[in-house]
């Protein structure tokens, strides 16, 4: 059991960039009920986004530099997508069946996935990702790669953020109260499409961090590097509750740490050696999805709501 | 205001249909268009051109594009213009065999090499066989495609006689890998693969003969393609103690592995097969890949003479992808298809018979040629009868042969 600390910490680096992009769908569901399944798309640009920066960049430019150039950069992308697609595909059909946006939603998802296949260069296989030069560095047994630090920094400054955002800001109350309401909330003045846009345009911003932190830990990125990552945050949404943005980071963590510990531990369980390592990982965390469904539907810090008409 | 944008929107979304039918029209156009006066005969290529191990098996569909040009400027069949037609499996079974049956469909193809991965050569043999045409993998080396599955207790079958390779099988580059890492001293293995038929099949092998040599197997793992975060694999092979990683699969999640794996401090090599000798493997790996290891099929390309001319072709094509690896290979693949429809040709008068595609298989079958990458014949299985293997390690950043031989027992 030597290796738990470090086995602790990957889950957590992992979490982390799952909980990030987690408060996209949270988001998004909590205003407009819908699952925004191109929400992994919106990380993927804003992953290219800041690799266009950086390669735009003169040559040699330090990294630590070009870095909040390149955060920019691809915040930019991914709110403008997540903008446009809200404007031109969600909001024409928000009054239609709830199969119509989810539907546009995955087409939308492999409409963006072929577009950067195509027309970004080179873009078919993956593209390298500049890597910080700093670290490792070594705290009580556990080996932080720079990568990792980044994430770990990033996810929390932006969850304090947000939580300030929504419950300090005007517009953030105006979002809760969209959230409990629309109806009634537009009748108080509050201009619901404001409203709703901005909830896009901050998942998609939290989502451009996220790439970020992938990119520099992983080294690469590629336009299909939305589906896996997107398919998880959704868990981890629904993990922690959907609708709840401390539950989309909560969620984050929990689903990373189960699957950091089952592919340490379960191949260690007497009887169970054929079930662990890394080709199980997923199974575990979708084995804890439903049972944390069965026991409390609502998610982790879900709230039992009534169903909508 | 709504109706507006939706219509803007589908007006956006006919234009881009309509683009895209003009494109397939204009494809289909230039493709039963014949040469004037000629014949005109199609090598179908079938590799992942896309997304996962594009880049070999880019090199695989260049490698068949300068066959081609060669033979179409040599006039290697008088009367013939050959011409290739590609087609992206995605490293995908499913999308192979819809590949397959394409390519099967289309009567102008007399002969197809690829694809690159064996678990997607499963797939397609059975739809080649069917309709007797002609199949040669540059690349394939699990031993079941040709020997049957019951080919390690020596009941070795062959089931499909469209089926050919120019690659040696994993039975030998297990092994050879295996008494490689054996003799540098290493003495405690851990063993990853990638659960598809190539991957699995090679560390088994490996794994075999690594403990029938006298070496401790230190821990076994599997990971999923495309997965990236290796973080908590690398923890537990770090602390396992073992001195030497082998990897069974590509090269796509072996970089990232070997990346993550020396990030972690963990400083032993990594040792695959040929699924992660590409030039792709280095340059995502990073400078911790010094040091790693590959073996992979036949002789290094760079230092056969004859294919000195293939290189010099390759590079100033500018092509994509990696030569490297299967670009030989790939070369004589489709040369063997061309002699073969050029013998098919001469002997029914300049004309291609009613039963061109059974006769080419027989043809390739008893090809005897040297190639560029070595001599081209095949054994009653199917399989090249040219055994050599290589290993290569990543010396300064790049794959550099350290030794080159036969297995023998």
């Amino acid at each position: 059991m030597h290796t738990l600390p470090q086995q602790l910490a990957n889950g957590l680096f992992l979490g982390s960039t799952y909980g990030l992009i987690a408060i996209g769908y949270t988001m998004v569901y909590g205003i407009v009920q819908l699952i925004n399944f191109a929400h992994g798309e919106i990380f993927m640009t804003g992953g290219f986004g800041a690799l266009t920066v950086y390669l735009v960049l003169p040559h040699g430019t330090s990294l630590w530099l070009a870095l909040p150039l390149m955060l920019i950069g691809g915040a930019l992308t991914s709110v403008l997508i997540a903008l446009g697609a809200e404007r031109f595909a969600y909001r024409p059909l928000r009054n239609a069946p709830r199969l119509a946006p989810l539907i546009a939603a995955i087409g939308l998802s492999l409409a963006l996935q072929q577009a950067v296949h195509n027309l970004y260069p080179k873009a078919t296989s993956p593209r390298a990702f500049p890597q910080l030069a700093a670290g490792p560095w070594h705290l009580a047994g556990i080996r932080i790669q720079s990568g990792d630090l980044f994430t770990v920094l990033a996810a929390p400054i932006c969850m304090i953020i947000l939580a300030l955002f929504v419950q300090r800001s005007r517009t953030g109350r105006a979002m809760q109260a969209t959230a409990q309401d629309p109806d009634t909330a537009q009748l108080m003045g509050i201009d619901t499409n404001k409203i709703i846009a901005a909830a896009f345009g901050i998942g998609a911003l939290f989502a451009a961090v996220a790439a970020v932190c992938y990119g520099l830990r992983y080294g690469e990125v590629d336009y299909s590097m939305g589906f896996q990552a997107g398919l998880k945050a959704f868990t981890a949404a629904v993990l922690g509750g959907i609708g709840n943005i401390y539950g989309a980071m909560l969620g984050g963590l929990v689903l990373g740490l189960a699957e950091a510990l089952a592919t340490a531990y379960i191949s260690n369980v007497p009887g169970m050696q054929q079930l662990g390592g890394g080709s199980w990982a997923d199974v575990w965390a979708f084995v804890l999805l439903i049972l944390v469904l069965l026991l409390r539907p609502q998610g982790l810090l879900g709230e039992r709501v009534a169903d909508r008409a | 205001m709504r109706h507006r944008s939706l219509l803007v929107l589908s007006i956006a979304l006919t234009g881009a249909l309509t683009v895209t039918a003009c494109g397939s029209r204009g494809g289909n156009k230039s493709s039963s268009n014949s040469a004037s006066g000629g014949l005109t005969v199609t090598i179908g290529v079938d590799a992942p051109l896309s997304g996962q191990n594009s880049a070999t098996g880019l090199g695989i569909q260049y490698g068949v594009q300068i066959a081609v040009d060669d033979a179409n400027a040599n006039h290697l069949v008088p009367g013939v213009t050959f011409k290739v037609k590609a087609l992206d499996d995605q490293a995908q079974p499913a999308t192979g065999q819809q590949n397959a049956t394409g390519l099967v469909a289309d009567s102008s193809v007399l002969g197809v090499v690829g694809p690159l991965n064996s678990g997607v050569a499963q797939s397609m043999q059975q739809v080649f066989a069917t309709a007797n045409l002609v199949e040669i993998s540059p690349s394939n080396t699990n031993p079941t495609l040709t020997q049957g599955p019951n080919w390690a207790s020596g009941q070795k079958t062959r089931a499909y006689k469209t089926y050919f390779r120019t690659a040696t099988t994993d039975a030998l580059q297990g092994a050879f890998a295996a008494q490689y890492a054996s003799a540098a001293g290493k003495k405690n293995a851990f063993v990853v693969d990638d659960k598809q038929a190539y991957g699995a099949g090679l560390a088994g092998i490996f794994k075999d003969a690594f403990a029938k040599d006298g070496g401790q197997i230190a821990g076994t793992d599997h990971v999923n393609t495309g997965d990236k975060d290796f973080s908590t694999l690398v923890t537990k092979i770090k602390s396992s103690g073992a001195d030497l990683l082998y990897y069974g699969g590509q090269y796509d999640e072996a970089s990232l592995l070997s990346k993550q794996l020396k990030a972690a401090g963990a400083n032993i090599p990594l040792f695959g097969g040929d699924g992660i000798f590409s030039a792709t493997y280095i340059s995502t790996a990073g400078a911790g890949s010094e040091g790693d290891l590959a073996t992979s099929v036949g002789v290094p390309v760079d230092t056969l003479a004859t294919a000195k001319d293939f290189i010099a072709k390759y590079k100033a094509a500018n092509y994509p992808g990696d030569y490297g690896t299967y670009g030989g290979y790939s070369y004589d693949a489709a040369t063997a298809i061309i002699k073969s429809i050029g013998s098919v040709v001469s002997a029914n008068n300049g004309k291609l018979p009613s039963d061109a595609r059974a006769k080419v298989v027989a043809g390739v079958q008893a090809s005897d040629f040297d190639g560029i990458a070595g001599h081209v014949s095949f054994d009653q299985y199917g399989d090249t009868t040219n055994k050599q293997l290589t290993v290569y390690q990543v010396t300064s950043g790049k794959w550099a042969s350290v030794k080159t031989g036969t297995f023998n027992g």
